[in-house]
Parts: C-alpha cells; sequence; structure tokens
C-alpha cells in the first residue's frame, strides 16, 4: 500500500543507552488528505513520532518516506501546532499568522511584492476560526482558546499539505476544545491536507479522524488502528452516538491493555 | 466573535491617592534627591564639617559655576571616552552572545575562559594598557569597553538560547536556516535581556573609563577628580562625582527610552520598571 506518509519499522533511540528507545518497529500508513489520529498511554512517544515524520529527528532504524521521498533531514513545508500556542509576543496575531509566509518557499520570495494578497488570506483563515477583529492583537491580549486558533491559522496559512498536530487542543476546557474541533474540521474541508494528530482524548481521535491508530507503551508502535466511517461534517452530538461510543471504549480497552502491559 | 452590542456604563469615579498622581510621580525624583541636598547641607552646617573632609552642597555647585570651563571639557572627554568604549562593548556583546547563545559547543568551549576573564579586575590590566597604548584616551576606551561588555554577552547569550524547543521546531518544519531561527526568534527574544544588560554595561562603562582616567591619563573627569582632590579642593572633586551621576543618569533613561520603545511587549505594553517613566 501506497500512501503520502509511510514509516517502515521505524525506530528512535535518543542516546546509545537502550532504555531512550522511545520508537520500535513502528510501521503505518498515511494516505493523500487522510486525517488520522495518533492515541496511547502517555510517555508512549507519540511526540517522537512528529519529531520522525517531519525529519526533525533522524530515525535510528527503518524508513520514513513522505510524498515518496525518503525523508533525511527537516522537511521544509510542514505546518505545526503544539499544546503551547508558541506564539511569538512581540508580533500581532496577524503577523504570527504570516510568519510562514517569510519561510517557506515560494511565498518568501513572492511576499514582499504580494503583501496585500497574502494579508487578506490571512485575515480570512482569522475569521473563519471566529478571530476577525483581532488582528492587531498581541497573545497576551488574547484568551487561551483564541491563542490556539491563531497557532492552528499560522499552521495552515502556506497551505501545507502536511499537517502535525501535537496535542493541539490538549490545554483547553471541554467548550472551548469542542469549539475548536469544530474549527479544526471545517479547515480540513477546505483544503484537505493531510494531517496527523497526536492527542490523548479519544472523543477528539473519534470527531475529527478518519482514521484512528493506537499506540502501545513505550518503546511505541502501533497496535490497533480503527476506521471511523461516518460522514462529513460531524456534529458534536455524533460522539454521543451508540456506534461512536462503542467505539470510544474499544479504543480505551487497548491503550488501558498497553498500560497494563507496560507496568 | 466580534460584538456589535454596545453596553452603557456609569463612569467610575475612583478617588485617587496623592501618590497615585502622574505630576507627583514625575516630580519624585526631583524632590527626593532636592531633600537629600538639604539634608546633606543640613549636617555639614549643624556638626560644622570641615570642608576639606566633606564640603556642602552649596560649596560643591559654587565650585561647579567657577570651574564650569574644564569640567565641561573633561567631562565631554570622559562621556566620548565611554560611549565609544561601550558601543565596541554592543558590537562585540552581541555578536559574542548570538554564537554562544546559538551554539552549546562554542558555549561549553568559550564560556570557562570568559569567566576567568571578567574574574580579572579591570584596574589591574590599566596598567598593562599603559604600556600598549600609551598614557590618554586608548586605555580607558578599552577599560570601559573591557569592564562592559562580558553583561551584554551573557544576558544576549541567555536570551538566544532559551528559545522554545517548539517554536524553533515549528520554524525548522518549515525549512528555516540557522539564521533565519535567530533573525526571527532568537534576537527578538534576547532583546528584554539585552537592554537589561545595557542598563548594566551602561553604569560600568563609565566606572571603567573614570578608573582608567585616574590612573593614567592627562584629560577627563577621573583625571580632574585626581587633580582636584591632590590639591585639597574638595568641592571641586564632589563637582566631578555629581557630574559623572548626572551623565550616567541621562544615559539610563536614553536606554530605559529605546528599550520601552523596542520591548513594549515584554511589559505587556505597560511601562515595566525604569527610573524614567
Amino acid at each position: 500500500m501506497t500512501g503520502y506518509v509511510q514509516l517502515d519499522r521505524v525506530a528512535l533511540r535518543y542516546t546509545e543507552d537502550a532504555s531512550t528507545l522511545a520508537l520500535y518497529q513502528t510501521s503505518f500508513t498515511v494516505g493523500q488528505g487522510e486525517f488520522v489520529a495518533v492515541v496511547g498511554p502517555s510517555g508512549c512517544g507519540k511526540s517522537t513520532l512528529m519529531k520522525v515524520v517531519t525529519g526533525l529527528w533522524p530515525a535510528t532504524a527503518g524508513q520514513v518516506k513522505v510524498n515518496g521521498n525518503p525523508v533525511s533531514g527537516p522537511l521544509n513545508f510542514v505546518g505545526m501546532a503544539f499544546q503551547n500556542p508558541t506564539l511569538l509576543p512581540w508580533r500581532t496575531a496577524l503577523d504570527n499568522v504570516m510568519l510562514p509566509l517569510e519561510i517557506v518557499k515560494p511565498h518568501c520570495d513572492r511576499l514582499a511584492r504580494e503583501r496585500a494578497a497574502y494579508e487578506a488570506k490571512a485575515r480570512d483563515l482569522l475569521t473563519l476560526v471566529g478571530l476577525a477583529g483581532f488582528e492587531k492583537r498581541y497573545p497576551w491580549e488574547l484568551s487561551g482558546g483564541m491563542q490556539q486558533r491563531t497557532q492552528l491559522c499560522r499552521a495552515l496559512v502556506h497551505e501545507p499539505s502536511l499537517l502535525m498536530l501535537d496535542e493541539p487542543f490538549g490545554a483547553l476546557d471541554m467548550f472551548t476544545r469542542e469549539e475548536l474541533w469544530l474549527a479544526m474540521q471545517d479547515l480540513w474541508l477546505r483544503r484537505r491536507p493531510t494531517v496527523i494528530l497526536v492527542t490523548h482524548d479519544l472523543r477528539e481521535a473519534v470527531f475529527l479522524a478518519d482514521r484512528v491508530l493506537v499506540m502501545s507503551a513505550r518503546p511505541g508502535r502501533i497496535i490497533a488502528e480503527r476506521e471511523v466511517n461516518l460522514p462529513r461534517p460531524r456534529a458534536l452530538a455524533s460522539t454521543y452516538e451508540p456506534e461512536m461510543v462503542a467505539l470510544v471504549h474499544d479504543l480505551r480497552e487497548h491503550i488501558s491493555g498497553a498500560r497494563a502491559k507496560a507496568a | 466573535m466580534a460584538t456589535t452590542e454596545t453596553f452603557e456604563l456609569p463612569a467610575v469615579a475612583r478617588p485617587k491617592r496623592l501618590l497615585d498622581r502622574k505630576p507627583v510621580r514625575r516630580a519624585l525624583p526631583w524632590i527626593v534627591t532636592l531633600a537629600m541636598f538639604l539634608l546633606w547641607e543640613g549636617a555639614v552646617r549643624l556638626f560644622a564639617i570641615p570642608q576639606f573632609v566633606l564640603p556642602a552642597p552649596s560649596a560643591i555647585f559654587a565650585s561647579l559655576w567657577e570651574w564650569h570651563g574644564p569640567i565641561l571639557e573633561n567631562s565631554w572627554q570622559t562621556l566620548m571616552t565611554t560611549l565609544v568604549g561601550f558601543a565596541i562593548a554592543i558590537v562585540f556583546g552581541l555578536a559574542g552572545g548570538v554564537a554562544l547563545g546559538s551554539s552549546a559547543v562554542l558555549y561549553e568551549a568559550f564560556y570557562p575562559a570568559l569567566i576567568g576573564f571578567n574574574s580579572i579586575p579591570k584596574v589591574a590590566v590599566i596598567p598593562i594598557l599603559v604600556i600598549w597604548f600609551g598614557i590618554g584616551t586608548v586605555p580607558a576606551i578599552i577599560t570601559a569597553f573591557l569592564i562592559s561588555f562580558f553583561p551584554i554577552l551573557v544576558n544576549v547569550a541567555t536570551g538566544i538560547a532559551t528559545v522554545e524547543p517548539e517554536l524553533r521546531d515549528v520554524l525548522r518544519a518549515l525549512g528555516a536556516s540557522k539564521r533565519q531561527v535567530i533573525m526571527k526568534i532568537g534576537l527578538p527574544r534576547a532583546m528584554p535581556y539585552f537592554f537589561a544588560s545595557l542598563k548594566i554595561a551602561m553604569t560600568v562603562a563609565f566606572v571603567g573609563s573614570i578608573v582608567a582616567e585616574t590612573v593614567a591619563a592627562n584629560k577627563g573627569i577621573g583625571h580632574l577628580m585626581l587633580v582636584a582632590s591632590s590639591r585639597f579642593e574638595m568641592p571641586l572633586a564632589f563637582a566631578g562625582l555629581i557630574v559623572t551621576g548626572i551623565m550616567g543618569v541621562g544615559m539610563y533613561v536614553i536606554t530605559a527610552a529605546l528599550e520601552r520603545r523596542m520591548t513594549g511587549w515584554a511589559t505587556r505594553g505597560g511601562d515595566g520598571v525604569t527610573f524614567a517613566a
């Protein structure tokens, strides 16, 4: 099976010491435009997975391929979002969103000439996540949820074909989180980038993803895989339908199994 | 998200205490300084302290006026010497800070040597500088530089080395070069540290140049004070101190104003802790 992101028996060890083995025999494939969620017990190497796929850490063994090409160094187009908003406090929300355009080719070469067009695009994105009117605010003038929305816009502004999300909704309260799930779904439906979402919220995984991968305890590898067959756009209430509840329970079983084995 | 509703609110009148009023706050430093001089004057008169031990402020200001020509000339010399040394310190401090802050290898290699170097009292170096460059302006400039570049370097390095790893990942996954990461995140992030260090570096640069002038120079405030005290002209020596203090405060105010313009984000638009507020 070929896909946009392919991991073939990947291992990652941070140092020579075997105790720092974070991934072992990890294999999976993500199709172009697919939304995949990765869940697992805490400390199972989910965040490490993000680093390996983006090439920020070279794999110790095995092969990572993105768009058919083996990954040997940091990729140069991936949008990323983390649990912390990681916005630049000296830039306004709009300027924060514009940051990738100053770096990614070919946008960085065109930015000076077509600034107005790019700015309009960034404003559009901010409007889409409900931040119209907040473009000129600084991060510390925004609530946690607003900062997180801004971060999502920053991850998407250069229209990346691959989006890596590392628990971007993890630090938010339940209502804000659900609101952002909807925003995320809208953003994804617009351009259909390939998304890998790391999360420990099973409802979140089931609501957003086409497919959910379950990782084992450290060293992490994929131990189960579930399709989520639900038409889009999905409504929040759908996560309470019996079929979805059963899926969440099923995933939870796998994760507690993995934790028990580790203990 | 944007609300279109408008709300009618009654104006809230909060009684303001005297110390909360802006003109009062502005005048406060002047009042304190004036009070200190008055206290000093009173003490000297009350205890009849001889002028060659501690001159009264009135005598100092009289001497300041009497000698204003030489004082102006010598303080100009000191100011220029200090500023040149300080400017070189900024260049080397920034460059060194960026280099050490962005490379763990360079940091480990150079830091012990820098600490060792900084532990040397700069006064001890002045005689060597005199042998190399002769008596005059150059040893004073170099002393001002040597004494003030270390705090700048350490602070800039700290600001750059403590960039959040996630933030660096965001940029690197977009294909940013090391230079871009420094320019887009490292340097702006180091600016509050840089300005904090400038305030320290500025004042110690004056220490450096004046000490050098006292040891080996024929111009400058340090030299003037040395000559004045050798002639028991205590009011003139004290006038030199006061002029130095004024120059120090002046430079500090300029630095603080620059800091507010450039790093307002770090104090969230507020004034931060400055004497110039």
